[in-house]
């Protein structure tokens, strides 16, 4: 391995992140330098027994001093984490349009699910020059996806999405790696990031055996676990209709408002009774512990693909009248 | 006629009378109610802990030389480390400055003639010790893995270890901290002599008062927090297990809302000292006195406010997170304006290089790396990358080591006189500071360099291509821990063999050194007031002169 796998700077956000580090190595060299400057000459004019004439120091002036550097250092830091947050920012949310990536986490072993359906464990191949969404949650503990050649990190937590997204623009093998302490195998629980060209990221796909893509799994399971049952147009069961659902703002009985995102679809799907949109009876099922992490990511996939038209199976017209993005 | 109108001669068996000959069985220290005696009782316990929690991450470090690992499984390198920071953090640095020095000085620098409650002060102590005691016995009988932050669900539903036995001494030692809080608060509000006046008072008492405030309000969150995780452990109350409608972003909230607060409570009494030191041994008032209170204070209330910057990847919104970066910069401010006042202090000096200094210099040093990388990691970006990583951990090791154990080493010898009555060896003592600096830094300037490649902590195995800076950082904890032995040796040997201190050798202003040494039972043979300012080391009249050591006014005398 090589040291390069960590620290190469792999998207333009890595950069813009060296360069502050960099700002701030300066600025507090600066600073070593004044305190530590000073420290050298007072104790070279000033030590015991030395013969410099030690006069009075006003008390106005020392005032004054104190004011002075109280101010310049405010500004200083201010300016820091203007520049620091203005970094944040570039950060903010991802781009509607990004290549969904899902990550499971388990101790201690991460698990990839590629929109095409295509799966793998501790290693992960994502195209260059694309954005890329990681949608992540763990089976068990809390976790943390680190991409050191990407300088992001992300806790993933059960129970629960968080996301990560970057737009690569370095070709390579890096290496990525759990950053919070999950138990006895955390420090292996690690693997290989390969950053490919566009290209070979659609080669790979294709050379991959699974059939379907994560949608069709999921229309799959939509029939299979019965949720058709209710859930079509057709339904004579009073059911939302899950047509263009994802990523609209929906009102609970409760008095809530929700955005639609894989968080409130998980929950619908897990714990019913408290994400029941209002006007409709409490008849959901609760389906905790007979669907598995991975199932659910596939019929969220589907429920998806009910809004944003890539399902061929039922195709929905004016796929993109949602109001609200996703909130990541 | 007064008896304080006459000049005033003590009685001259009253010399004979020091706090140290008031009973000498084991039971008369156990059961005493002096605060000089009980400072000494947590000095004692305190270092006991202090070595058994350097053994553990000695073996850390040594089973680090190699990235596969030497002689540990992962399961018992997670619970060295574990055990590591639970008696570090938590019976080791929270307690040092307060409990020792403060226990011992504080009341003395006031003018008082003990803590306001005597007895509260000693069970402070057995609930201390009673607490750690039961901690270290669960950390050697198995052990405990989740790191010394107990993140659910870890902690509450996968660890197989002991997670409620620790907790629970965890528990009764913070109420030991908030007896030892309120205790000082209660003694500076009541206890000032006369004409000790708010501000009058010498800077580490304020750092008591300051300090004191936060052990108070934050521990009992620590409490709530450990009570939470172990009631979800052992009945299955659903609070952070997020299956069951809980949410463990909770417990972190909860967790740092203590531990962030807490590396105050480390570092704080760590300015006081510095700040006696520096005035002590520069000859100088304190530049910016009321500067120093204020930002203090400051510190003390804002400290409350930025325990989201360790959950800048928790999950945490982005807004949450801009507002805690924020408040993190602004919190550093204060911090600054402290290295640079006792930097200006040093100005027009007649500065010494007596071992209390070159240890306070080692804490300016270490204080201000500690704090710019601070402002790296209160930078989001830059937390992002490099959180949970080795530049975190040289961070506030190197604040809360570095910084607090520099500023403890000071205040063990500049007050060692006054505490014993005999002087240390002075060579050996200026050199084990100059040691303990480098050896610090040759242990962590490489766990900054390798923090920022890419290293994660708590790694048992890691990449090799971190070796190298590995075997450099094992390599400095050796030196470290020479420097952290030597004062072991040569202060006791100053117990048996050393020169008699006399009551100020140091020259110094402070109240607590107008008494003598070993200080009496009552601290005082009679009742100080106090006229002027502290730390009234030079007469700008004579000032031309160098060096002249009887211009120290003493802030006080008997009356």
């Amino acid at each position: 391995m090589n040291i390069s796998q960590f620290t190469t700077e792999a998207s333009k956000y890595a950069v813009h992140v060296d360069d502050l580090f960099y700002l701030l190595s300066i600025v507090s060299g600066i600073i070593v330098l004044l305190v530590s400057g000073a420290i050298v000459v007072f104790f070279a004019l000033y030590y015991r027994g030395s013969p410099t004439p030690r006069g009075l120091l006003p008390e106005r002036k020392s005032r004054e001093i104190e004011i002075g550097w109280t101010v310049a250092t405010l500004f200083s830091f201010l300016f820091i984490f203007w520049w620091a947050a203005s970094v944040e920012l570039l950060q903010d949310s991802p781009p509607k349009d990004a290549l969904e990536i899902h990550v499971v986490a388990k101790q201690w072993m991460w698990r990839f699910q590629h929109p095409s359906g295509a799966r793998e464990i501790d290693e992960l191949h994502v195209p260059a020059f694309t954005d890329i969404r990681l949608a992540m949650t763990s089976q068990d503990v809390i976790h943390d996806l680190y991409l050191p050649a990407l300088r992001l990190k992300q806790d993933i937590l059960p129970d629960r999405y968080t996301y990560e997204w970057f737009n690569a623009d370095k070709t390579g093998v890096f290496h990525f790696t759990c950053a919070e302490f999950c138990g006895t195998d955390h420090s292996v629980m690690a693997g290989t990031m390969y950053i490919v060209t566009p290209q070979e990221y659609a080669r790979w796909t294709a050379a991959q055996p699974e059939a379907d893509d994560l949608a069709h799994q999921g229309a799959a399971l939509f029939h299979s676990l019965g949720c058709s049952g209710c859930h079509t147009p057709g339904s004579t069961v009073h059911a939302p209709d899950l047509h263009g659902v994802y990523g609209r703002v929906v009102h609970l009985a409760g008095g809530q408002t929700r955005t639609a995102d894989e968080a409130y679809l998980r929950d619908c799907i897990l714990v019913p009774d408290s994400t029941r949109v209002e006007g409709y009876p409490p008849i959901m099922p609760n389906f905790t512990g007979s669907v598995q992490e991975g199932q659910i990511v596939a019929l969220i996939a589907y429920i998806k693909s009910l809004t944003t038209g890539q399902d061929r199976e039922t195709p929905t017209a004016s796929p993109k009248s949602s109001p609200q993005s996703s909130g990541g | 006629m007064t008896d304080a109108t006459l000049p005033f001669v003590p009685p001259l068996d009253s010399y004979g009378e020091s706090y140290l000959d008031d009973g000498h069985t084991v039971m008369s220290w156990l059961t005493t109610t002096d605060h000089k005696r009980i400072a000494i009782l947590y000095a004692l316990s305190i270092t006991v802990f202090f070595f058994i929690g350097g053994i553990a991450i000695g073996m850390v470090r040594l089973e680090l030389i190699s990235p596969t690992g030497l002689f540990l499984t992962s399961d018992e390198y997670n619970r060295l480390f574990t055990m590591h920071g639970i008696i570090m953090v938590w019976f080791f640095l929270v307690p040092s400055i307060p409990a020792t020095m403060g226990n011992f000085i504080l009341p003395m620098m006031i003018g008082a003639p003990d803590v306001a409650f005597p007895r509260l002060n000693l069970m402070s102590w057995y609930l201390y010790v009673g607490g750690a005691a039961f901690t270290v016995y669960v950390l050697f009988s198995g052990g405990v893995d989740t790191g010394w932050t107990f993140y659910p669900p870890f902690s509450s539903q996968y660890s197989h270890s002991d997670v409620i036995g620790a907790a629970a001494g965890v528990f009764v030692v913070g109420f030991s901290s908030i007896a030892t809080g309120i205790n000082f608060l209660a003694t500076i509000h009541m206890l000032r002599c006369p004409g000790m006046t708010w501000f009058r008072l010498p800077l580490f008492a304020w750092s008591m008062y300051v300090v004191s405030f936060v052990m108070v309000l934050a521990t009992p969150v620590l409490a709530m927090s450990l009570l939470l995780i172990s009631a979800e452990r052992y009945f299955g109350l659903p609070i952070f297990d997020p299956s069951a409608g809980g949410d463990p972003l909770l417990f972190q909230h909860l967790f740092w809302f203590y531990s962030h607060p807490a590396v105050y409570i480390m570092i704080l009494p760590a300015m006081g000292v510095v700040s006696e030191v520096f005035a002590c041994f520069a000859r100088r008032r304190v530049f910016g006195y009321a500067f120093m209170v204020y930002s203090m204070m400051t510190i003390g209330v804002i400290g409350f406010m930025v325990w989201g910057h360790h959950m800048f990847v928790a999950g945490q919104s982005q807004l949450a997170n801009l507002v805690f970066s924020f408040l993190s910069f602004i919190v550093a401010v204060p911090s600054a304006i402290k290295v640079f006042n006792w930097t200006g202090t040093l100005y027009r000096g007649h500065i010494g290089f007596e071992a209390p200094m070159i240890y306070a210099l080692g804490f300016l040093g270490l204080f201000t790396i500690g704090g710019l990388t601070g402002l790296f990691l209160a930078s989001v970006p830059i937390d992002i990358a490099t959180t949970d990583s080795y530049f975190v951990v040289a961070h506030f090791h190197t604040i809360m080591v570095g910084g607090s154990v520099s500023a403890f080493m000071a205040g063990i010898h500049y007050w060692w006189p006054k505490i014993t009555g005999k002087l240390y060896n002075e060579f050996w003592a200026q050199f084990a500071a100059i040691t303990m600096f480098l050896g610090f830094n040759v242990t962590f300037l490489p766990q900054f360099i390798m923090g920022w490649l890419g290293m994660p902590r708590r790694y048992h195995y890691y990449p090799a291509v971190f070796q190298v800076w590995h075997v450099l950082s094992s390599g400095g904890a050796v030196i470290l821990a020479t420097a952290y032995l030597m004062p072991l040796v040569y202060l006791t040997w100053s117990l048996f063999y050393g020169e008699k201190a006399g009551d100020n050798p140091w020259h110094a202003t402070g109240l607590e050194w107008q008494t003598p040494s070993p200080p009496p039972r009552t601290n005082f043979l009679r009742p100080p007031r106090v006229d002027v300012d502290p730390y009234d080391y030079h007469d700008f009249g004579r000032s031309a002169e160098t060096g002249d050591e009887a211009q120290a006014r003493p802030q006080g005398e008997p009356t």
